[in-house]
């Protein structure tokens, strides 16, 4: 497992490395890279509605989101050779997620040996137009 | 702790609380179970299940379904404790992992709502294997009451599929 991270993460295959996830699978999350980098997709999937009486996305699936986006980047852009862990997160809900797919992208704001602190933001169709927002630790080791 | 704060015929009821959490599409997709409910707190849980393997190396479920399930539960205690039909939205959510959790085990959660103001209602909770005093995670959640947002009264909500617009973009997502 150790190996065929750096070794995933050597060839750029992003689909390989979001594939070690089988919950990625299942609600629907894709990796792309464009020119600011990695962005993490949420395409929009009936099993994943929270409202079903206004049609939003469950708030717990745009978390998940915005973490699993932040996990990415950190095996995409730096060299931890294990799945990062999850210590805390934060998650700000600014506006109702449609039935529409959703867009998240992280930033690392320090990397220490043991401890990394990520900020991650997602929209729909206006990138000017967060829907959510979150911070979150992570543990590299 | 009771936050029922109002005469008690505007309670809300129940069992339209436990049939708005049986219609939630994600909550069938990961299979959380609504365990027990009373107004202000609330008891759920997720089976495990290898399909929602987040950590490959440990085959621990993702943070993702905690998450879910927390946001859930902590909406629901929030339903129960406010009076009937109020629209509540998420305005944020903050989760503690304090351990792994283990694999192969059903995880259960455990929420009150301890304070309702007049706009904002205030839940804290926490995820556990087998005893609330051995947490694998802490949340705290805060609420937006009224306006748009998640009801069980088909009534205060906008109306039906595709008016999706009537929300107010006040902030918030509607749980």
């Amino acid at each position: 497992m150790l190996e065929s991270i750096a070794e995933l993460r050597a060839t750029g295959n992003l689909a390989a490395i979001n594939a070690l996830v089988p919950y990625a699978q299942v609600v629907g999350f894709e990796l792309q890279r464009d020119d600011q980098g990695l962005l993490t997709v949420l395409r929009f999937r009936e099993h994943n509605i929270g409202n079903f009486v206004v049609r939003t996305i469950h708030g717990g699936v745009v978390g998940a989101l915005l973490e699993h986006a932040a996990v990415m980047l950190l095996m995409v852009e730096t060299d931890v050779a294990v799945v990062p862990r999850i210590v805390n997160v934060s998650i700000d809900y600014l506006r109702p997620c449609r039935t529409t797919d959703t867009f998240a992208r992280g930033q690392i704001i320090r990397q220490g040996r043991t401890v990394a602190n990520v900020r991650v933001t997602a929209w729909q169709e206006d990138p000017g137009r967060l829907v959510a927002a979150a911070h979150a630790h992570f543990l590299l080791t | 702790m009771d936050p029922c704060r109002w005469p008690l015929h505007t309670a809300p009821d129940l069992s339209r609380v436990v049939q708005a959490f049986a219609n939630i599409p994600h909550s069938r997709l990961l299979g959380l179970r609504l365990d027990e409910i009373r107004h202000g707190s609330a008891a759920m849980s997720v089976p495990y299940d290898e399909r929602l393997i987040g950590n490959p190396n440990t085959r621990v479920l993702h943070s993702g379904v905690v998450t879910a399930l927390l946001d859930t539960l902590c909406g629901l205690v929030v339903m129960s404790a406010v009076p009937d039909g109020t629209p509540l939205a998420t305005l944020d959510l903050r989760i503690d992992y304090l351990r792994p959790a283990a694999p192969d085990e059903t995880i259960c959660a455990w929420a009150e709502c301890y304070k309702v103001t007049n706009s904002i209602a205030f839940a804290r909770g926490s995820a556990f294997h087998r005893t609330r005093d051995d947490a694998i995670a802490h949340c705290t959640g805060t609420f937006m009451l009224g306006g748009a947002g998640f009801t069980t009264d088909p009534s205060k909500a906008p109306a039906g599929p595709g008016a999706a617009g009537g929300i107010a973009e006040t902030g918030g997502q509607p749980c």
